[in-house]
């Protein structure tokens, strides 16, 4: 019924623009001059049209269902019932409308169900006709109004606005909430576990939350030594400090021979060829580290009498910086490309030979860019979550052997999570924590990077 | 005395033939002018004359460019120490993002011609001095030399391209980024600077060419149509089309 409703009220709106415009062109035949182009005339009728039909709609969404309940449960007034049993009255009633109720059938919840159904349809015969009206009656207002002096253009180009802005901040408000929920949780969390357990803790055990049954009381002693951040932090960076062991010199470097040496026909094929890896999917990355780079490594270790965990953060930390190649190689190509050829010019005209130039004037006039690649490459793989959950083992070990296995922050939250989980428990929680310091590492990383590319900018224009 | 000596030079992009036949005579420390209408071949001309073009790779050179009676164009020609006697100054201001001391001591570091700190500061105080610019400067040595005024940028490139003591400085219409006062600095600087160097520039101001240059070459369609003194090629020019472009009738 609503998508029948929605589908004639946009045909109402290319109604209305097609009358909008041909109004237009028949002023315009009387040899008057338009103060806009005909199509305005055409959108600024559309837009007369859509307004209405928005408001209403949002309203009846947001009215009838309160409206509905309230007019049901009149019935129940004065009968001595508290709030929850009449909601649960209501929610029986829903359901019975619904033809999904199994439990007892009463007839005044018979009655209710069959007010319920009648309100409905009330409503939504109501609603049609609203809606059709006022559209109706707005669109022939406007289409009065327009004459060959009215101002169609400003509007037009105010709605646009409007629905522009509008898209941009529910951008911004979904990451507000984002970042609200995760506060939250994170205090909860904080409220049991104390702060400084966390940050300073060494020992992470989640699986000792497992255990309890949830029927107790909590007790915060149970969970001392539980939640130490420590092992999954210096897991994190140690991972990442891997990975950007792999991508910096492979990606700079490949980013460079393909700005500067690459002729023309390489440069064609190799860049997207490059930016495939980008497309792997990161699961595949995943069983690529653990079924063939970490026992490969287990195998070449024990070879050499060295004691290789197959989950090694070797593994793991590799393979991500494979993963990460493509950033820093692609986004280096572009920033080095974009350098002036008058730069490239100038010193080759001192005599300065091809690699002379890259380092001492490409390199330092690509800088900025280059440290926002890497940064960017650095924030990537402090988030990767999926190469770390299959290749680098789930136990939080506090270690800078390379050779061992270590977890990180994701992959904690991705163990934590997993299964069945019960809101308001410190496990849960701390996932949110988790998330939540995931969420500041990055923001800093990423205001370090504004705030050194700003720097260098600044020098070097 | 002759300085360079081109000698039959043909230049192509590709397919497309840019310089027919050109042979010219440079002569030492004297300001010669190449003049004509654009896309006339005077900039890729002078770009031959220290092997910039190699650095396009569809353009390819044929023909004999003697420098010191040596063939640039041998096999057995070296890049860098060519670039090194013959330095070039470009159209737009090009200084390195790098602190004025660093662009000017660029070219002595990559040819390893200062052995200590102290020699260095000397060759970039002279040369900033003998580019005019050191009085603007000398206090702000380690500041961005992007941070300067067009028509010193330009003084700080030719500071850049004499601290190696080129033979010979190509100007590349140096002055047309630039506004009057700063063209008289620059063209001040021109006749100063050939008392050392030999200078060939390209400009299509035929006022600046009359003013700066001893002598002066007429390109049209990438041939080169006249050439010899510039009090000749402006007073008295043989060819018809040299007189027609310079009395502002065509191009």
């Amino acid at each position: 019924m609503n998508l029948i409703l929605f589908t004639f009220i946009v045909l109402l709106g290319f109604t209305s623009y097609y009358f909008g415009r041909k109004k237009a062109y028949t002023i315009q035949s009387t040899k008057k001059r338009l103060t806009a182009l005909p199509q305005f005339y055409g959108y600024y009728l559309a837009i007369w049209c859509a307004i209405p039909a928005f408001i209403i709609f949002s309203l009846w969404a947001i009215f009838e269902p309160t409206i509905v309940k309230l007019l049901i449960l009149s019935d129940y007034s004065n009968q001595g019932y508290l709030d929850d049993e009449l909601n649960l009255i209501y929610e029986k009633t829903k359901a019975l409308s619904r033809g999904q109720f199994t439990g007892e059938i009463t007839p005044f919840i018979e009655a209710s169900a069959e007010k319920y159904l009648s309100l409905r349809s009330i409503a939504q015969s109501s609603k049609v006709v609203i809606v059709l009206s006022a559209i109706i009656a707005s669109v022939a207002y406007a289409y009065k109004r327009i004459s060959s002096n009215s101002r169609t253009r400003e509007p037009v180009e105010k709605f646009l606005n409007a629905v522009l802005f509008t898209a941009s901040l529910a951008a911004i408000l979904t990451t507000v909430g984002i970042v609200f929920s995760l506060i939250f949780q994170t205090i909860d969390f904080f409220k049991v576990i104390p702060l400084f357990d966390f940050v300073f803790g060494t020992h992470w055990y989640p699986a000792k939350a497992f255990v309890r049954d949830s029927s107790e009381a909590l007790d915060p002693t149970m969970y001392s030594d539980t939640f130490g951040a420590v092992p999954i932090f210096a897991g994190t960076f140690f991972i990442a400090f891997i990975a950007m062991c792999v991508a910096i010199p492979i990606g700079l470097m490949s980013g460079i021979y393909l700005a500067e040496y690459a002729s023309y026909k390489v440069r064609q094929y190799a860049k997207p060829l490059i930016e495939i890896l980008a497309g792997i999917p990161t699961v595949v990355y995943g069983f690529f580290a653990a079924l063939t780079v970490g026992p490969f490594l287990k195998e070449l270790g024990t070879s050499m009498g060295l004691e290789v965990s197959a989950e090694s953060a070797l593994a793991a930390g590799g393979v991500m910086g494979i993963m990460i190649i493509p950033f820093i190689s692609s986004l280096s190509d572009d920033v080095i490309t974009s350098v002036p050829q008058s730069l490239r010019d100038g010193s080759y005209a001192m005599g300065a030979t091809k690699s002379e130039t890259i380092k001492r004037v490409i390199f330092p006039a690509a800088l900025p860019g280059i440290v926002g690649s890497i940064l960017l490459g650095v924030s990537r793989a402090i988030g990767e979550t999926m190469i770390v959950v299959m290749a680098s083992g789930l136990a939080a070990n506090l270690t800078l052997n390379p050779l061992e296995s270590t977890s990180t922050i994701t992959a904690q939250i991705v163990v934590i999570l997993i299964g069945d989980q019960a809101f308001g428990d410190p496990k849960t929680q701390a996932a949110f924590a988790l998330g939540m310091s995931l969420f500041l590492v990055t923001l800093c990383l990423n205001i370090v990077a504004l705030r050194v590319v700003k720097k260098y900018r600044e020098k070097y224009e | 005395m002759i300085k360079i000596k081109a000698k039959d030079v043909d230049v192509f992009y590709g397919k497309k033939q840019a310089l027919f036949n050109i042979s010219l005579d440079i002569e030492e420390n004297q300001v010669t002018a190449l003049i004509g209408p654009s896309g006339c071949g005077k900039s890729t001309f002078l770009r031959c004359l220290n092997r910039m073009n190699d650095v396009i790779d569809i353009c390819s050179v044929k023909g004999e460019i003697l420098i010191n009676d040596f063939n640039i164009n041998d096999k057995g020609c070296d890049v860098v120490r060519l670039r090194e006697k013959i330095g070039m100054v470009f159209q737009k201001p090009n200084p390195f993002p790098k602190t004025l001391y660093e662009n000017v001591s660029y070219g002595p570091t990559i040819h390893g011609i200062a052995q200590s700190k102290q020699e260095m500061d000397e060759i970039v105080e002279t040369s900033l001095k003998k580019a005019a610019l050191w009085e603007e400067v000398k206090d702000r040595l380690h500041e961005p030399g992007t941070g300067l005024s067009g028509g010193q940028q330009q003084r700080l490139c030719i500071a850049r391209a004499i601290s190696v003591r080129p033979e010979v400085i190509l100007m590349d219409e140096p002055c047309s980024a630039l506004d009057p006062i700063a063209t008289a600095q620059i063209e001040e600087l021109i006749d100063e600077l050939k008392k050392e160097h030999t200078i060939i520039i390209v400009t299509h101001s035929m006022a600046q060419a009359a003013r700066v240059s001893q002598n002066t070459g007429f390109f049209h369609l990438g041939q080169l149509i006249e050439h010899g003194s510039t009090d000749k090629i402006f007073k008295n020019p043989d060819n018809k089309k040299t007189q027609d472009y310079i009395t502002g009738r065509f191009g």
